[in-house]
C-alpha cells in the first residue's frame, strides 16, 4: 500500500491521515426506486481484483471526502480527486475545480 | 497407506523409506459427477464428506495453486463456538464436535488442542453483553463460564489488570475452545478424501464456467475443459471472481488480514486469550511462537499482504494486553484475502444458476468452520438441499432482511 496519498487540498500526506470507507463506485438510487435497486446498493459489490475506486476520507485533514483510485492488487495508487467533482464528473458534468487532481507521483507507490 | 504405531515401528526400521505420498497427484478427467473449486479446508472438507456421508466419489477439487496454500494455512489456528445468533451457534457448536473427533476420523494428527478460549472484558457493559453471549451459547448446548477477574487473574497472571483505561473485569472461557494445526487439517482432509477416491488436482486454475440452457455444465481451467454435473464455489477470498465467470455478483468484498507469529518462547500463554478493548487475540503454539492477530486492514485488497499501519497496531494492542510481550521479536506476519461479507456471516447455498452451488462469505471466522462448512456443503452438494444447520445462510438473506449480523455494523463489509 502506498505510505503517500497526494491529496488534493492538502498536498502529499501520510496515509495514516485518511479513513477508508469503501467501493466508490455504487450510485445512490433516488428515494423512490424500486426496491431492487436499494438492496444492490446496499448489498451487492463488484469486488473488483485491479483498479477501484474507493472512497477515503482525509479525516486527520482537510476532512473532504475524497476518491481514490486504487489497485487492489498491486496497491498502487494511480489517482485521487475530490468525491464532490468525481460525483460531477460521473454525472457528466463538467467540474469546478480549476486544476485537474494529480495522480500519485513515483513516491506514492506501494 | 494406513498411519499406525506399527506403521511408524516397520518403517523405522526400514530407513523410512516406504513412506508414499499421502495422496495421488492424478490428471483430470473428462467429466465428474462433481467438481469443487477451492483445494483449501472448506473445499477438502467438503469433498471428503461427499465421499463418506453421501457415497459421491466421482469428484474433482480443483485448486489453482498447492493445496491449502490459501487462508486455511495463513490463519492464527483458533477453533471456537461462542456465538450469540441463533442462526450461527448450532452451527459452530456442531464444527466443534466435528473438530472434537477429527483426528480419530481422518486417521491424521491435527493437533487439537481444546486449551480453552477466555474473551476479556473491561467494563460494566461489556461484562453484561459476554453474559448474554454465555447465556446464548449455553442454550445452544455448548459450553461457556463467565470468570470474575480473580479468575481470570489464576489462569492469565501476565494481562494488564490493572490498565488505568481498561482494566481487566473478567473474561467469557469456553473450555472446549481451542487451536489445531491448520495445515494439517488440510492435509489430514485431503487424504482422507483421496483415500476415497476423489481427485485432488493442483496448479489447475478455473478460468470460466461454461453454461448450457442455464445450466452449469463445467469450468475452463488452465488444464483445459473438465465437465461436471454440479459445481460447488469454495473460494473464499477469490469467491467473487469465481462467481463472475457465472455472471453473479456477491454480497462480498475481499480484504487483507495480517497474522504475526513470534519468536519461539518457553509455555507462557496455555490458553487462546482475546482482547476486549481493541480486536486482539493471542496463543501460543506448541512449538513456543507466540501466534496473534488483529483486525482488518481495511481496504479492499486481493494480496495476500498487508500494511505496516496494521502491523503497528495489533502490536499496540498486544502490548496493552500482555505488556511482558513487549520485547519478544515478530519472526514473522503474513496476509490471508478474506471474503466478508455484508453481515459477516457465511453463505453456504444454491445460486440462481441451476446446478452451481456457493460457500463464501466466511469473513475472518472460516478456519474453526471448517469441518462443518464441508459437511453442510457437502450436504447442499449431494442433495440440493440446505442442511438444517446452514439454513440462515442463505445467499439472498440480504434481500429479505434476514442478516446475521453479530457485531450489528450493518452492510458495511470491513466493520464486521
Amino acid at each position: 500500500m502506498a505510505s503517500l496519498i497526494t491529496c488534493p487540498h492538502c498536498g502529499v500526506r501520510p496515509k495514516e491521515e485518511f479513513t477508508i470507507r469503501g467501493d466508490a463506485s455504487p450510485v445512490r438510487p433516488a428515494p423512490a426506486a424500486e426496491f431492487a435497486a436499494w438492496d444492490e446498493y446496499v448489498h451487492i459489490r463488484d469486488n473488483v481484483r485491479g483498479v477501484m475506486k474507493e472512497h477515503w476520507q482525509h479525516s486527520g485533514g482537510c476532512r473532504r471526502w475524497l476518491v481514490v483510485e486504487r489497485d487492489t492488487f498491486t496497491h498502487d495508487v494511480h489517482g485521487v480527486t475530490d468525491a464532490a467533482d468525481f460525483t460531477k464528473a460521473r454525472a457528466g458534468k463538467p467540474a469546478k475545480a480549476e486544476k485537474p487532481a494529480k495522480a500519485g507521483k513515483g513516491r506514492a507507490k506501494a | 497407506m494406513k498411519y499406525s504405531a506399527f506403521s511408524i515401528f516397520k518403517q523405522a526400521l526400514s530407513g523410512n523409506k516406504g513412506w508414499t505420498p499421502a495422496w495421488r497427484e492424478p490428471e483430470p478427467k473428462s467429466h465428474y459427477d462433481v467438481i469443487i473449486v477451492g483445494g483449501g479446508g472448506h473445499g477438502l472438507a467438503a469433498a471428503y464428506y461427499l465421499a463418506k456421508n453421501h457415497g459421491i466419489t466421482n469428484v474433482a477439487v480443483l485448486e489453482k495453486g498447492y493445496l491449502g496454500s490459501g487462508n486455511v494455512g495463513r490463519n492464527t489456528t483458533i477453533v471456537r463456538a461462542n456465538y450469540l445468533l441463533e442462526g450461527n451457534e448450532p452451527f459452530y457448536s456442531h464444527s466443534l464436535r466435528l473438530w472434537e473427533g477429527l483426528e480419530q476420523e481422518l486417521n491424521f494428527n491435527a493437533m487439537m488442542s481444546q486449551r480453552g478460549v477466555i474473551n476479556l472484558f473491561h467494563s460494566d457493559g461489556q461484562r453484561d453483553a459476554y453474559a448474554r453471549r454465555g447465556n446464548a451459547m449455553r442454550l445452544a448446548g455448548e459450553d461457556a463460564e463467565l470468570l470474575g477477574r480473580e479468575e481470570v487473574r489464576e489462569l492469565v497472571p501476565y494481562l494488564d489488570f490493572d490498565n488505568p483505561r481498561f482494566p481487566v473485569h473478567g473474561g467469557l472461557m469456553q473450555r472446549r475452545g481451542g487451536t489445531a494445526r491448520h495445515d494439517g487439517v488440510a492435509w489430514g482432509y485431503a487424504r482422507g478424501a483421496d483415500s476415497r477416491g476423489v481427485d485432488l488436482i493442483q496448479n489447475c486454475e478455473v478460468t470460466g464456467i461454461r453454461r448450457e440452457g442455464g445450466r452449469v455444465v463445467g469450468v475452463e481451467t488452465s488444464r483445459g475443459f473438465i465437465g461436471c454435473n454440479k459445481l460447488g464455489l469454495a473460494a473464499a477470498g477469490n469467491s467473487g471472481r469465481v462467481a463472475q465467470m457465472a455472471g453473479m455478483r456477491l454480497p462480498v468484498e475481499s480484504q487483507v488480514l495480517q497474522a504475526f507469529v513470534s519468536e519461539g518462547l518457553k509455555p507462557f500463554i496455555d490458553q487462546v486469550v482475546t482482547f476486549g478493548a481493541a480486536l486482539f487475540y493471542m496463543s501460543q503454539s506448541d512449538k513456543g511462537g507466540l501466534v496473534f492477530g488483529g483486525s482488518l486492514d481495511l481496504y479492499n485488497s486481493y494480496a495476500q499482504r498487508g500494511n505496516l499501519a496494521t502491523v503497528e497496531s495489533v502490536m499496540e494492542a498486544a502490548c496493552a494486553m500482555v505488556p511482558s510481550v513487549s520485547r519478544v521479536k515478530v519472526l514473522r506476519a503474513w496476509g490471508g484475502v478474506m471474503d466478508m461479507s455484508m453481515d459477516g456471516s457465511p453463505i453456504i447455498d444454491k445460486t440462481p444458476v441451476e446446478d452451481l452451488y456457493l460457500n463464501c462469505g466466511w469473513c475472518y471466522g472460516g478456519f474453526k468452520a471448517t469441518p462443518a462448512s464441508g459437511w453442510c456443503f457437502a450436504h447442499l452438494l449431494a442433495t440440493g438441499e440446505t442442511h438444517e444447520l446452514a439454513k440462515a445462510f442463505r445467499l439472498d438473506r440480504f434481500t429479505h432482511g434476514r442478516q446475521i449480523d453479530e457485531t450489528g455494523h450493518g452492510a458495511q463489509a470491513n466493520l464486521h
